[in-house]
């Protein structure tokens, strides 16, 4: 049973002729961890409003097809109560901070502060995703006085607490640095192993290859590719319509007219499967040489 | 122009020291990329070369201008400076009206505003956008609108702050040709960015920072090859420096094309 599922949907921004999402069929199994990408203006943000309910319960607009999370339909819920279940985190981490609050613990608490969890249980909580997305040295500063990505990682960090049945992210590692963004595709793995069901729009493909389950590739509103993430993000026809591609596909993709990538060989997408494929060329002409 | 910081200090008023001791030279006409982790001091950095930040200690200078006695407004006349986040800098109802704003604040005669207005719009490609509401654009467009703002400016020092995130393929691809422009008129370009692929292909001088320091500083084949120092303020080597870093080819490579070279001359020997 599909915890999220989305039939035909097609939603149109108020006053505007073209549907930025058009005929979307999307299902998403409990604990499955799928990525979407897109070029700029593809759909992506909208996808992840429209999965958190704000479309249409803030952004008017027309909202045809079924969007449904946990048996539940949107229309049938209000936001306040969608959110409880589905956790979104922002594009822009700037619009997240609450403003409430004085500092980054009490940031990140307060999401839990009105739900009835025992203090004791908001501290734990609380100390565990700070600790989970980098920022444990940070929780007695002002989530004003924060750099860009510090504040990207505390947007992040107030969903995670909350720990909703699915969590959406939009673009949640755009200013984090490249390790950082390593570490927090992996602490969103390991939510999904417990039992989280994750959608993220992102556009770094090495680690979306790495870790997500399948990928969604958006173009101009519609689904246009799906499928296991390296199947996808090798697809030929991503080039043509401006996704980015893995520098790893890109070099084998030159490698072969000149011999150096075997013609059998699917193409890498990750570092080791590059590093596979180019030391297996080189043991088979040394052994030729 | 001349940029020369010498010693510089600074510490927020809660406390926090963002930068310590950093001196640098940028020479006219070059073009750097900052990189480093999250809190390193790279904004905190850029922010005294335009005067929104002054000194705790030690001093900047912009050509023969110390910061420290010339104003915001003064300073830029000579750097422009996109901020990262674009939503502090747009205020005005189209694109083109907040493309002028910045030429116009520096007194610069009407048909020449119009010039650099259809020049920004034309690099950054907005041109189709020009009396659209900088708010109905994604925020990915929003950061195109404040650097053509930036660009119109035209000084001779341009300081972008992150300008690939959340940019797509075509976008990245687009802010390349942008700094491959404004090395061709002299213009000095300072990036800050976290995609290190992007700092690989299109920089010739890279500085690391990490904990308000200085690391590294020199060309981006030196500099992107210390896996090991890069990793204390969270950076990976770009893609394709790990891959020959890895399969352990002779030189560090930067790009596919020089990868292949130099991965062919390993297989041959
Ligand atoms: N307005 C502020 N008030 C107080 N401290 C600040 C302020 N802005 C940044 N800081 C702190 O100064 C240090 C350097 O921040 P800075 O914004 O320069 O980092 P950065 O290298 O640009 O990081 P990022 O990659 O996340 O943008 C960090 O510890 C940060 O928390
Ligand atoms: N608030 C809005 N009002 C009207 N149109 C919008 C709004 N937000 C996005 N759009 C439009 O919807 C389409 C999809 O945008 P978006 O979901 O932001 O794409 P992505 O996140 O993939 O960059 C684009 O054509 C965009 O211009
Ligand atoms: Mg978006
Ligand atoms: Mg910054």
């Amino acid at each position: 049973m599909p915890i999220v599922k989305l039939q035909q949907v097609t939603y149109h921004y108020p006053f505007t002729e073209k549907p930025a999402l058009q005929d979307i069929n999307l299902e998403v199994e409990e604990g499955e961890f799928v990525a979407v990408i897109g070029p700029n203006g593809a759909g992506k943000s909208t996808l992840c409003y429209t999965l958190a309910g704000f479309i249409p319960h803030f952004y008017k607009g027309e909202l045809k097809g079924i969007v449904e999370v946990d048996g539940v339909l949107v229309q049938d819920s209000d936001l306040s109560d969608w959110v409880l279940k589905v956790g979104l985190v922002f594009q822009n981490p700037f619009n997240q901070i609450s403003g409430a609050k004085y500092t980054v613990f009490e940031e990140v608490a307060f999401g839990l502060e009105n739900s009835g969890v025992p203090r004791s249980e908001i501290i734990r909580r609380v100390e565990e995703v700070l600790q989970m997305t980098g920022i444990a040295d940070l929780a007695d500063r002002s989530p004003y006085s924060l750099s860009g990505g510090q504040q990207q990682r505390v947007a992040l960090a107030s969903i995670l607490v909350m720990q909703p049945k699915v969590l959406v992210l939009d673009e949640p590692t755009s200013q984090m640095d490249p390790i950082g963004t390593r570490e927090v595709f992996g602490v969103i793995r390991q939510m999904a192993e417990q039992g989280m069901t994750v959608v993220m729009a992102e556009h770094k493909v090495e680690w979306i290859a790495q870790f997500a389950d399948r990928v969604i590739a958006l173009w101009e509103g519609k689904i246009y590719l799906e499928g296991k993430p390296h199947e996808v993000l090798t697809d030929e026809r991503l080039v043509e319509k401006g996704f980015g591609v893995s520098r790893y596909t890109t070099t084998a993709r030159l490698a072969l007219p000149r011999g150096l990538w075997q013609k059998e060989r699917p193409l890498p997408v990750t570092l080791e499967e590059a590093v596979a494929g180019f030391s297996a060329l080189r043991n088979a002409r040394r052994k030729q040489g | 122009m001349n940029i020369q910081i010498e010693n510089l200090s600074f510490r927020y008023p809660n406390g926090v020291l963002a930068l310590r001791r950093v001196s640098l030279e940028i020479a006219p006409g070059e073009q750097v990329a900052v990189i480093g982790q999250n809190g390193a001091g790279k904004t905190t950095l850029v922010k005294h070369l335009n005067g929104l930040l002054l000194p705790t200690e030690g001093r900047v200078r912009i050509g023969d201008w110390d910061t420290r006695h010339y104003s915001v407004a003064k300073l830029a006349r000579r750097v422009g400076y996109v901020f990262q986040n674009p939503d502090e800098q747009l205020f005005t109802k189209t694109v083109a009206e907040e493309i002028a704003f910045g030429p116009r604040n520096l007194g610069y005669p009407g048909e020449r505003i119009q010039e650099l207005v259809e020049d920004a719009l034309q690099l950054t490609q907005l041109q189709a956008m020009r009396n659209t509401n900088p708010y109905d654009l994604s925020p990915t467009w929003r950061k195109m609108v404040a650097i053509a703002s930036i660009l119109a400016m035209d000084t001779p020092i341009l300081v972008f702050d992150e300008p690939t995130t959340g940019q797509d393929a075509a976008s990245v691809t687009r802010l390349a040709m942008i700094i491959a422009e404004l090395k061709r008129r002299g213009k000095t370009v300072i990036t800050i960015t976290h995609d290190i692929d992007f700092c690989a292909e299109n920089f010739a001088r890279v500085i690391v920072m990490g904990g308000g320091q200085v690391l590294l500083d020199g060309p981006a084949r030196t500099v992107l090859g210390k896996a090991e120092i890069l990793a204390q303020t969270y950076v990976d080597p770009p893609q394709i420096t790990r891959l020959g870093l890895r399969l352990g080819l002779a030189e560090v490579v930067c790009t596919p094309q020089e990868f292949l070279d130099a991965f062919e001359k390993q297989c041959a020997a």
